[in-house]
């Protein structure tokens, strides 16, 4: 792997930890009983969000999942409008109609987070699409997890893809559970890499913990999309250090001993440990920046718990475009 | 408020099947809007199962007229990201009973999509479709699954009889920022009508009055148009003046027109090929029994599919499905009700 710059670092730790405390911070809310719905939050796997997006170009285009604040946030939507999305308020993102699993945002290519698991496949597919016919050079990123490989949009969309060479980057991020079934379980072929092979187009697995190894194989990947050589898949290997969603303390289908070894491998503090053993970065200057995301999400939660919640008299508006 | 027929002069009166009112509709705004696109099965060099896309590919190309795998699901869902991202597709699922396949994408995704996104996204997709039974295709080629669209907030359902509306409504779907359900009828591709060489659109949402009459009102959905009108001239011999009335889309859908007509005749018989359990005639019952109960003289009346699957034997699928005779004869019998 090249040697990253100090910028480089700074810059991938601090989208790393804003998904972290964004998350945290949803959390705590959520446990008050101020937020509505269910949370699915991405504590454990923000390497994968943060690693990818930071080699995408504002105009280029993404599809996530139901766990999809990190994806939101890595591409660019602010803090303050994804939380008010997640209090369904009306400076949310989605002005408070879609809510957690339902982040849009245009002015940064955000197709959506999803609260159906394998159709952002589709939909970045579809987006790359446009683009190509459009003669364009963006590209677009599906994220999914695991539990979308054993569905048949995964297959569809890949084999469409293949065959018209579009512009797209399906990052998987396996985190060994859809929901509660585990991986070995709902597949025979657990590596989801090689499933590439099926239609003739790269696969790589990735430390989906490793922020740098997860940048280096997205600059390829992106790089190679954008050449007009086709599609990548990259399965990046992650864990979620809590349940399927909020309320759920995921601990009746996971072993302590692997909750407690994976968080042991904690993408934010592997990339701080490194940084600091190779005197990169300084513990002031990582100190520095945990302070501004504090005061970041502090503020966007203040602005979210203070955002009205859309008045009645607007229910049916939006149901067409004019 | 409906629109009737165009005059058109006899000599200038040009006379073009469903098929080819389909396919200049696209060709039009193909050539005015580049960012549209067209994808599905065998609709690139063979010119479409039914020759709904004939010459396009040759036309515009293998870019903009793509043959896809039998995927019907990832066509929409492609439609949907394609959409999303500036293109305006067209998703031609070719069998309307395919269309199942694709459903969750049409429903969940593009239908909501607007919406959730506090109107930041629009989804201008056309997906198209033939319906209905022709010539014994079975029960896996013949259904007329439109009823669960018209259900759906946020879509828009066209539902062309003739090839004057084909054009004008596909042209309308081809410029509308929604998603669009476009749905012809297999039977109808070969059958020729009137078409101006000059441009129209037909807007939805507005009903075409196809017969005035005076002692019953006929609400008819796409092939059962014809049927009607074939119906109406029958009972015409037995004194009995129908009046038939396409409502051409379903989504937007135009209530008023046929809630004047049921005014002035005071009956209302629907006829559709598809079941009645939950259809459109089942709406349709229900808005004029909501809004014009005591206008009516005699209980609506419906006449669609019988409940069974498709069956593939013509005697038992033309039983099926209503015919001429099916509709004069039940029409008579709520026109001369006097209960």
């Amino acid at each position: 792997m090249v040697k990253p710059s100090k910028e480089l670092v700074l810059s991938l730790y601090r989208g790393m930890v804003e998904i972290r405390e964004f998350e945290m911070k949803a959390r705590e809310i959520f446990r008050s009983g101020k937020m509505p719905g269910f949370i699915h939050v991405y504590i454990g796997e923000e390497a994968i969000a943060t690693g990818i997006c930071a080699q995408l170009r504002k105009d280029d285009y993404v599809a996530s999942t139901h766990r999809g604040h990190g994806h939101a946030i890595a591409k660019g939507i602010s803090a303050r409008s994804s939380m008010a999305e997640l209090m369904g308020a009306i400076d949310g993102c989605s002005g408070g109609r879609g809510g957690t699993m339902h982040l849009y945002e245009p002015e940064v290519g955000f197709l959506g987070s999803n609260g159906v698991v394998p159709p952002g496949i589709l939909i970045a597919t579809g987006a790359a699409l446009s683009a190509k016919v459009r003669k364009s050079d963006q590209v677009a990123v599906a994220f999914f997890g695991d539990g979308a490989v054993n569905n048949g949009a995964f297959h569809e969309g890949l084999n469409f893809a293949a065959t018209w060479n579009l512009p797209v980057i399906y990052v998987c991020e396996n985190n060994l559970y859809a929901t509660e079934m585990p991986f070995e379980q709902a597949t025979k072929n657990t590596d989801v890499a090689s499933r590439a092979a099926a239609y003739k187009i790269p696969g790589y697995q990735v430390d989906g913990n490793n922020v740098l190894e997860v940048y280096e194989r997205a600059g390829e990947a992106v790089a190679r999309a954008r050449r007009g050589e086709g599609p990548t898949l990259l399965e990046c290997r992650t864990y979620r250090w809590f349940g399927h969603h909020e309320g759920d303390a995921g601990t009746s289908y996971r072993a302590k001993e692997e909750i407690a070894k994976w968080r042991e491998l904690d993408p934010v503090r592997r990339l701080r440990d490194k940084a600091l053993a190779d005197s990169l970065v300084t513990a002031e200057e990582f100190a520095q920046v945990d302070r501004d995301v504090e005061k970041v999400i502090n503020d966007a939660a203040e602005y979210a718990l203070k955002s009205p919640q859309p008045d009645v008299s607007t229910a049916l508006d939006h149901v067409f475009s004019n | 408020m409906s629109q009737a027929e165009p005059e058109i002069s006899q000599d200038a009166q040009r006379v073009i099947t469903y098929a080819e009112a389909g396919v200049e509709a696209l060709q039009e705004e193909m050539r005015r809007d580049p960012s549209i696109f067209y994808i599905g099965q065998g609709i690139g060099p063979r010119g479409g199962n039914f020759q709904q896309s004939r010459g396009l590919w040759a036309e515009f190309g293998g870019d903009r007229v793509r043959d896809t795998p039998i995927a019907e699901r990832a066509q929409a869902g492609l439609g949907v990201g394609a959409a999303l991202a500036g293109s305006h597709p067209v998703v031609d699922i070719v069998f309307l009973d395919f269309v199942l396949e694709a459903i969750c994408e049409i429903i969940q995704q593009a239908s909501t999509i607007h919406y959730i996104s506090d109107g930041k996204f629009k989804v201008p997709l056309v997906i198209r479709a033939a319906g209905g039974g022709v010539r014994s295709t079975g029960p896996h080629h013949s259904h007329t699954f439109y009823s669960f669209f018209m259900h759906i907030p946020g879509l828009k359902v066209a539902l062309p009889s003739t090839p004057y509306d084909v054009k004008g409504l596909m042209k309308t779907a081809l410029r509308d920022q929604n998603p669009v359900v476009f749905i012809d009828h297999k039977g109808l591709y070969g059958v020729k009508g009137p078409v101006p060489k000059e441009e129209y659109l037909i807007p939805f949402g507005k009903a075409a009055i196809k017969r005035t009459g005076e002692h019953v009102t006929i609400v008819a959905l796409s092939q059962m148009v014809h049927r009607a009108l074939q119906a109406a001239t029958l009972l015409e011999k037995q004194g009995i003046s129908a009046e038939v009335i396409d409502p051409r889309t379903l989504a937007p859908f135009d209530s008023e027109t046929i809630l004047t007509s049921v005014a002035k005749t005071g009956r209302l018989v629907i006829v559709d090929e598809a079941y009645a359990a939950c259809g459109v005639s089942a709406e349709i019952a229900a808005i004029v029994a909501t809004q014009a109960l005591y206008d009516l003289d005699s209980p609506i009346h419906r006449i669609c599919a019988l409940p069974a699957p498709h069956a593939f034997s013509p005697s038992l699928d033309n039983y099926l499905i209503p015919s001429v005779d099916r509709i004069v004869s039940e029409v008579a019998r709520v026109a001369k009700d006097r209960s």
